[in-house]
């Protein structure tokens, strides 16, 4: 098994820690993994992106330029990774704020409108996970329970008592992605 | 008739101190290093120290101190001396380290170092050697050089329009709350070496108490920098240095602490 | 889940392995991409367990003068910073090998030159291995290439550094200082007692007591003759350290007709790229010196016998290519790739210039 991710979009948005809790995941499920981040002195706002790599062999790159899956949050980061998902790979996006749609027929291309859902629940803070949940949807890698476990260990404890909405944010995203 | 047979205990009235190492020091005559350099190896062993004191030694005239006192030295890079006490002295709380700087290495290259190692406190003791010139270079103008002070690179005298303003630099450490006691003093006079030898040693005493930075500076002379013979070189310190340096205590809290 | 197993960056990694190494102190300057060294050890406050010093230094003068003066008094102890900040560190580093000190440092090293860039580069290579600061000198430098390695090659450095009596440099970059995954840390280790340095080190500036003589740390010798002498034992332990502890990594180098020579991060990307090579048939072997002072010549030139040509991947315009000249000797074609500024080479681009350079040459 393995599969290598890109995660991307604006910086704030949760792209980091969306990958960083998926690799927390993959420790708590026995998985290898490397979690390399596009660091920069941008916080809020310029572009991020993360690669996560999940495998029960040992990975070597951690830096890739052709992807399994691509999570993609905003359109930047669409037309640069969308012609980087493999043939036969999967595309999830939000279609909030995407003018030009993934128009790829050889992959699996998935809308999650995470930012509608996000809005609904009235948990703006927990958007990354909606989509880390289309992620484990369409991406089965580690069980949605090794996940908590991993935002435990991800998350700072002063913020775990967002854990249930996290979850609930994850379980919506799943939800969703697999109306898809 | 040899040295053995004049000196006698019955008539010895003085003696190099203990820790003075009986090594010819290669300081020109007249130059005030000799003479602090034998209060700093008092002070040490009168407050038993011997086994506890690492000395950081500076780049200047002052960096074969390490051959003189008879106590451990580090060799510092130029202006380095305050980072490198920071350190031996954090790592070895059990021991009393202490710089040894002229004002060149001090107060130019080593501001930073200077200004940080007394901002934080350090339970160190910083000696200068003040003199307002390069020695060892051969008489370059520092920092600490005087208005008017001429100096191989200040060769009509120092020009505030030209060379900026003296450093007064204990008083910039004054004002710092890491220090605890900052003082300025003199070696030119047997009164003067004394009230410096009572400054040095409470120095010490606070780098032993771990009251904080203490800060020892010596106004002095450099005859061979200053172009004039030592006697001179006193009178044209008192005249000219201690009004740009007036002597005494600029800082004490140690003093209020016992009080109350 | 193994319990010791943990998930985290190559700069913490560093910060955990410190405080389990039982080094006595950490002095170090904010600068990306390592600050992570700082914040770690600040945030574990070991002061409170092993009785580790950290401190924020003014500047990396200062850090490396802190290194200075706390290894002059036979602590174990070690700064960590990134390019610009190891290029202001060279001069202390440079004391310190003529003091035969023992201590580390890392670079975590970005784009150069000037201020550059914060992303990854090797274009530090040169400054580590030819001697960075003024003199005759060398550092015996580690390359890691994964978060393990980066915890491991800290109680390595030290290990070495007092062995031979000279500072020893992790060289890193920023995606292995940055990336996170999975390490397994070194067990807790005592921090020496002042007993037992005093035996280890008995050159140690820390105080006479119970020496009788004193200890001077120094650089200093205006004597020539005995300045010569003083270089002339440093070669002696350089010659030691080339004799004794060269080591390096091979893959799939026994059947391979082509070779990747590349150090640290990079490195494990060539091995996609030789993985990607391997499923379309073509053989290519890889060596990764770990040691890249001392260097691996002789397991490059034996290599080298068995190959059609070799390509020296870095992130930097070929730096270590020169050595892996010296090695080869012409014997076989050697060529760089690489890239600048920050940008890593990806497994496509590496096969791609593997394809270009060595494999079919006359097609450019």
């Amino acid at each position: 098994m393995k599969d290598e991710i890109i995660i991307a979009g604006f910086g704030g948005q949760g792209v980091l820690s969306m990958g960083k809790i998926l690799a927390y995941a993959a420790l708590e499920n026995d998985l290898e993994v490397t979690w390399m981040p596009s660091y920069g002195p941008e916080q809020r706002g310029g572009t991020a992106n993360v690669t996560v790599i999940l495998s029960d062999r040992t990975i070597s790159s951690p830096i890739l330029d052709a992807y399994d899956t691509a999570v993609i949050l905003n359109q930047q980061s669409l037309d640069k990774f969308e012609s980087k998902v493999k043939p036969g790979g999967v595309l999830i996006y939000d279609p909030y704020g995407i003018h030009h749609a993934p128009t790829r027929t050889d992959i699996t291309v998935v809308p999650v409108d995470a930012m509608e859902a996000t809005i609904e629940m009235g948990q703006p803070k927990s958007y990354n996970m909606i989509l880390l949940g289309a992620l484990l949807a369409k991406r089965p890698d580690v069980p949605v329970e090794a996940v908590v476990r991993g935002l435990k260990k991800a998350l700072p404890e002063r913020h775990h008592n967002l854990i249930p909405v996290n979850e609930a944010a994850i379980r919506r995203g799943i939800e969703l992605a697999s109306k898809e | 008739m040899n040295r053995e047979e004049i000196i006698k205990q019955e008539n010895k009235v003085y003696s190099r101190p203990r820790l003075l190492d009986d090594n010819y020091m290669h300081y020109c005559p007249g130059c005030s290093h000799g003479v602090v350099h034998k209060l700093v190896a008092e002070v040490i062993d009168e407050l038993g120290l011997e086994d506890k004191a690492i000395g950081i030694a500076p780049v200047g005239c002052a960096v074969f101190a390490y051959n003189y006192i008879d106590v451990d030295w580090i060799e510092a890079a130029h202006g380095r001396a305050p980072a490198l006490a920071t350190a031996a002295s954090r790592l070895n709380p059990d021991k009393v380290v202490f710089t040894y700087q002229g004002d060149g290495d001090l107060a130019a290259i080593g501001s930073a170092e200077t200004i940080h190692s007394c901002c934080r406190g350090e339970n160190i003791v910083i000696i200068l050697i003040n003199n307002g010139i390069y020695g060892m270079t051969g008489g370059q103008m520092s920092p600490c050089t005087i208005l008017g002070a001429k100096t191989a690179t200040s060769p009509y005298g120092r020009r505030a329009d030209l060379n900026g303003f003296p450093l007064h630099v204990a008083d910039v450490v004054a004002s710092l709350e890491g220090t605890c006691y900052v003082t300025r003093q003199s070696v030119h006079t047997v009164a003067a070496v004394r009230k410096a030898k009572n400054a040095l040693k409470k120095a010490f005493r606070n780098a032993l108490d771990k009251k904080g930075t203490s800060f020892v500076e010596f106004v002095s002379t450099c005859s061979s920098g200053w172009k004039m013979s030592p006697e001179k070189s006193n009178k044209w310190m008192e005249e000219n240095m201690f009004a740009n340096y007036p002597m005494g205590d600029i800082k004490d809290t140690t003093a209020n602490e016992s009080k109350s | 889940m193994k319990d010791n197993v943990k998930l985290m960056k190559g700069n913490e990694a560093i910060a955990h392995a410190a405080i389990r190494y039982g080094c006595d102190g950490y002095f170090g300057y904010p600068i990306t991409p390592q600050s992570e060294v700082l914040e770690t050890l600040e945030a574990l406050m070991p002061w409170e367990t092993t009785g580790m010093t950290v401190l924020q230094a003014e500047s990396e003068l200062a850090s490396i003068n802190m290194v200075y003066g706390g290894a002059a008094t036979g602590k174990a102890v070690m700064t960590s910073s990134s390019s610009p900040g190891v290029s202001l560190m060279q001069e202390g580093i440079s004391y310190m090998a003529a003091s035969e000190l023992p201590a580390l440092i890392v670079n975590v090293m970005r784009g150069g030159p000037g201020l550059g860039t914060i992303h990854p580069s090797q274009s530090d290579y040169f400054q580590a291995t030819k001697g960075g600061g003024h003199g005759d000198y060398h550092l015996i430098v580690l390359a890691p290439s994964t978060v393990q390695e980066m915890a491991d090659f800290v109680g390595l450095g030290f290990d070495l550094a007092f062995k031979y009596r000279t500072p020893a440099m992790i060289l890193a970059d920023g995606v292995v200082g940055q990336m996170m995954e999975k390490v397994v840390l070194p067990e807790q280790r005592p921090r020496r007692t002042n007993e037992e340095i005093r035996r280890q080190c008995p050159w140690a500036a820390n105080g006479k007591q119970g020496r009788g003589k004193r200890n001077i740390v120094t650089s200093l010798e205006l004597d020539s003759a005995v300045m010569e002498k003083n270089n002339e034992r440093f070669q002696r332990t350089y010659r030691e350290i080339e004799a004794n502890e060269v080591r390096y990594e091979e893959l799939y180098t026994e059947d391979a007709d082509y070779l990747i020579v590349a150090f640290g991060s990079i490195a494990r990307i060539c091995a996609k790229a030789i993985e990607d090579a391997r499923a379309e048939g073509i053989k290519v072997g890889l060596i990764r010196p770990i040691t890249l002072w001392p260097f691996p010549y002789a397991a490059i030139e034996k290599a080298a016998k068995h190959v059609k040509g070799i390509l020296c991947v870095e992130i930097n315009a070929g730096q270590m290519i020169e050595d892996v000249r010296l090695a080869v000797h012409d014997s076989v074609p050697v060529r760089h790739y690489g890239r600048m500024g920050g940008i890593v080479p990806n497994p496509t681009e590496i096969l791609d210039a593997l394809r270009r350079e060595i494999i079919e040459p006359s097609a450019k």
